[in-house]
């Protein structure tokens, strides 16, 4: 109870963060025929670096860490956008998001 | 001792967002994994308000939530596929991955408590986050700034390039194809015997 009564620490943060970033990549392990939920996965794996970004800039008192995360954001919009687009041609043009039929630049 | 509010509410949101992250990786509808993926970033942008980030945390909800996400939902919903298949071996999977997960967290937990214990508490922010944000994005890392608008040109190009089709029945004319027509296109000279007519 006594951490109730003080403001939350660094490491809470980056735990947390650490936490996201486990669980992304338990989640790329677990799903790795679907296409849809890797993407998801990610974009919890950015989540969980930006967490750390934006815990560290608040208590250095730099906000370089801040704008840093904007351009995070940013890219990773793009990303996103592109990784669908992708995906939306894949389905058109094979019929199934399963990544083991994706074999077709092999030799 | 007081109870404080705002530490009270970091562990409500990150219980949330742990738990969230949790039903994107093992829902079996990806819908519904779409949308616990928007909570678990709603629950962050939360939590970067506890850390003042204000405007961080509105453009997580604009951005990402209000655009990057109804993506996602599009697609998912656009695409029919079966996913059942797709999930064959995941119970098989699930034991090595646990493990996996346990170990990653437990290697960097530990060495972020033996690292980051000293770290004071956190400083009174700038009293405008958005100003101070605004200022230092101009004027310090304008250069990086206009970076980031030439990669998101660069995804609107490339998403139109990749998937855009022409409906094939609408006539448009080319100039450059009916500049370059020759004579021997559109004329041909047959050479027929008279007729003579019937006596």
């Amino acid at each position: 109870m006594s951490i109730l009564a003080v403001p939350i620490p660094l490491h809470y943060y980056l735990v947390l963060g650490a936490l996201l970033f486990a669980i992304s990549v338990v989640g790329i392990f677990l799903n790795r025929k679907n296409v849809i939920i890797l993407l998801m996965a990610i974009e919890l794996m950015l989540l969980a670096v930006n967490m750390n970004f934006v815990a560290f800039s608040s208590f250095l008192g730099d906000m370089a860490g801040q704008v840093f995360v904007f351009f995070i954001l940013t890219v990773a919009a793009a990303e996103s956008a592109i990784g669908l687009a992708i995906l939306v041609l894949l389905f058109r043009n094979v019929g199934t998001i399963d990544v083991e039929d994706l074999g077709k630049l092999r030799g | 001792m007081p109870l404080r509010f705002d530490s009270f509410v970091f562990f409500v949101f990150a219980a949330i967002m742990v738990f969230a992250a949790l039903r994107v990786i093992t829902a079996r509808n990806p819908v519904h994994a779409a949308l616990w993926l928007v909570l678990s970033f709603f629950t962050a942008a939360a939590i970067w308000l506890l850390l003042r980030a204000e405007f961080l945390a509105i453009a997580l909800v604009l951005v990402y939530v209000g655009a990057v996400m109804v993506l996602f939902l599009f697609v998912v919903m656009m695409l029919d596929v079966n996913f059942d298949a797709l999930r064959q071996h995941f119970a098989s999977y699930l034991p090595v991955g646990a493990t996996v997960g346990v170990l990653i967290v437990a290697q960097m937990v530990l060495l972020l408590y033996n690292t980051t214990r000293g770290a004071g508490e956190a400083p009174a922010a700038a009293a405008d986050n958005t100003r101070a944000l605004g200022r230092l994005l101009y004027v310090d890392y304008v250069y990086p700034f206009e970076i980031a608008a030439v990669i998101l040109l660069v995804a609107i190009v490339a998403a139109i390039a990749l998937t855009f089709r022409r409906r094939r029945s609408t006539k448009y004319q080319e100039p450059a194809e009916q500049v370059k027509v020759r004579k021997a296109d559109r004329v041909r000279l047959v050479d027929l015997p008279l007729e003579k007519p019937e006596r």
